[in-house]
């Protein structure tokens, strides 16, 4: 993996100002969702990101694609830099870089046919039109496991799992080559779930895309990424291979939700050793000082109160941010 | 040792502008004293509308209830709406999925509690304050003094689930029921709140019903596992067994088809094929048929829900038990 990443993210910040008053609006506080994240995605491969409500991780998906335009940091697809770049000199690279999202309910029209939600994009972008628009939809639709004859039905037609395979169509049909999954699956049951996640593992297998998948649960995380990447409040706390960081996470939050994740295996549930995190995450408009996490941790010392612990990557490219790593 | 609830052929059917829709199509389970009994199974199964309809909330003009639930030795399916309101609080409480809408936003914390409270006994309001206080505390809320004057938008998810708790357990009922308690919360907190219900349950032997999708959290609570599939149950043992001797090959399907933090799956993970039937119109042969790998002649016709190990193992398939042996 030595060539250029397809996707290079460096100290990526978003903050959201929070203003009050009347006339004149001041600013006096900022929530700080993303702060100073770098990542690499090379070509085909699927990093996976993970963390609790409210750690940033959804706000870090969209504002990777300029749909949220971030404070600063840099974003560059192909070598191209994306942050700075007007909405019209966005669109070619637009093409190229698609996204899934989580609600299947929300995330379609529900007055356009299946058709024409599959079909806009290329018209948009002049990839097909006419008998051919039709022919490329209706080949779509085959690949995501609907039917032809679905062209001309509306959303509220399909169940969640369809509606999150004519979701995937519409991404598919520009031929990105990054698509960003932002919780493709948690609004599905078990064994729709299932179908989703290996619906996307063979479109990966056939058309070689990268995948950022973004999602809170880990066993799924675990299935579908080369690499994870671990988020609490606005920042990556570990990054490493996908077995490496569950066999032997080095951040003391990684272990802890790990530890945390019920496992469908009732003997192995009461045989392995729990760490129960006390509290909540706290607030990310006035985070604590020091490592973020040190209100939760148990290994904290002083040092974790007052200096924030940089990123360290060890001979195998495990990165971790802890002053005591596990 | 006589159970506490004891369900039987429980039916509920609502009646909708499209037809009538079968929710629940003769369900039966009985819950122990201190026992711990997980519901699992897909959205639209009808684990909720067999909870709900045993506590009285699915009574409505468009439904049609049949069967019993007996609790303490009186039916509740037809009781009185007035009489169950005491049942409802004083012996079975419920603890709903979606803390965020649970709570009144318009009280105060405590007031909530301590009416309650007040609904059922005869205390002072500064009494049932402190009580709603002392409850705060014992299910891990931080300055529970201070906390009872707070509305419900100054709680997080985790914390309003505990509020929650803590007013299902006021008047120290024998039975809990807990639909997807965890299921909108993050889960270093549903950790939190899986090791207070299983506190609360060794502690005060307060029976469980928990109605849930996630195998992990059944795992992690339940004494006993009913698993249901459009609108019946088709599996039906101890913790253990159903985990590690699983009969159907539903339970099969859904077990298979966790993506695990634990283990490695094989790249395609093993997926069960199609969606459940519509209840509108159910199949009269077994209801799994049409997704089922194994399926023969015989599936033409419904399966009962029976013991073919000869156990308390109840399952609701025709393969035999050797035959379920081999393929499994």
């Amino acid at each position: 993996m030595s060539e250029r990443p397809l996707l290079e993210v460096t100290d990526l910040v978003k903050h959201f100002p929070i203003k009050a008053g009347v006339v004149i609006d001041r600013e006096v506080g900022r929530v700080r969702a993303v702060d100073g994240v770098s990542l690499t995605l090379h070509e085909g491969e699927t990093l996976g990101l993970v963390g609790e409500s409210g750690c940033g991780k959804s706000t870090l998906a969209r504002t990777i694609l300029q749909l949220i335009a971030p404070t600063s940091g840099s974003v560059r697809f192909d070598g191209h830099e994306l942050v700075g770049r007007s909405q019209r000199e966005l669109r070619p690279l637009r093409r190229q870089m698609q996204m899934i999202f989580q609600d299947p309910f929300a995330s379609l029209n529900p007055r356009k046919r299946i058709g024409q939600i599959i079909g806009d994009p290329m018209q948009l972008h002049g990839i097909a039109d006419g008998t051919q628009l039709k022919l490329r939809i209706q080949e779509l639709l085959d690949r995501v496991g609907l039917q032809a004859e679905h062209y001309n039905r509306y959303p509220h037609e399909f169940s969640g799992g369809q509606r999150q395979r004519i979701g995937i169509a519409r991404a598919l049909a520009l031929e990105p080559r990054l698509i960003i999954a932002d919780e493709p699956v948690s609004a599905l049951d078990v064994s729709v779930q299932a179908q989703i996640i290996n619906l996307l593992g063979d479109l990966q297998r056939e058309f070689g895309m990268a995948y950022l998948f973004v999602a809170h649960d880990l066993g799924v995380v675990r299935h579908v990424s080369n690499r994870v990447a671990v988020m609490y409040l606005g920042k990556i706390v570990e990054q490493a291979d996908s077995d490496t960081l569950y066999a032997q996470p080095r951040h003391p939050y990684t272990n802890a939700l790990l530890s945390a994740v019920p496992i469908p295996d009732p003997r192995k549930n009461k045989a392995r050793e729990r760490i129960t995190l006390d509290g909540d995450v706290p607030s990310p408009i006035d985070p604590p000082p020091g490592c973020h996490f040190h209100t939760r941790c148990s290994s904290a010392t002083e040092r974790c109160r007052t200096a924030e612990p940089p990123l360290v990557t060890d001979g195998v490219g495990h990165t971790v941010a802890c002053h005591h790593p596990l | 040792m006589s159970p506490i609830l004891s369900v039987t052929d429980l039916r509920v059917s609502f009646a909708t502008d499209e037809g009538v829709v079968h929710a629940v199509d003769g369900v039966s389970f009985d819950v122990n004293p201190g026992e711990v009994v997980a519901i699992v199974g897909e959205s639209g199964c009808g684990k909720s509308v067999t909870a709900q309809t045993i506590i009285g909330l699915t009574r409505s003009p468009n439904a049609t209830i049949s069967g019993t639930a007996t609790f303490g030795g009186r039916d509740l399916i037809g009781m009185p709406d007035d009489e169950l309101r005491t049942v409802r609080g004083e012996h079975i409480a419920m603890v709903f999925q979606d803390p965020m809408t649970s709570l009144n936003p318009v009280y105060r914390v405590g007031d909530q509690i301590a009416e309650m409270i007040r609904a059922h006994r005869q205390v002072s309001k500064k009494e049932a304050l402190a009580r709603a206080g002392e409850l705060l505390h014992s299910v891990g809320i931080p300055n529970p003094e201070r906390r009872v004057r707070d509305y419900p938008h100054e709680f997080s998810g985790g914390m309003r689930q505990r509020v929650m708790i803590a007013m299902a357990l006021a008047l120290e009922p024998e039975l809990l029921i807990a639909d997807e308690p965890t299921t909108a919360l993050d889960v270093t907190i549903q950790a939190q709140i899986l090791n207070l219900l299983r506190t609360l349950n060794e502690e005060k032997n307060t029976a469980v019903v928990l109605i849930t999708h996630d195998l992990g959290v059944v795992a992690e609570l339940a004494d006993k596992v009913v698993v249901m599939y459009a609108g019946q149950i088709v599996e039906q043992a101890s913790l253990d067994e159903l985990f590690y001797q699983p009969q159907h090959p539903y339970t099969w399907g859904l077990l298979g088809s966790i993506p695990r933090p634990d283990e490695i799956r094989p790249d395609r993970l093993p997926q069960i094929p199609g969606q459940p039937p519509s209840l509108r119109n159910p199949p009269t042969g077994c209801r799994f048929a049409a997704r089922c790998d194994y399926t023969f002649s015989d599936c033409a016709t419904l399966p009962g829900l029976e013991s073919r190990l000869g156990t308390q193992h109840l399952d609701r398939c025709w393969l035999s038990a050797d035959a379920k042996a081999g393929t499994r």
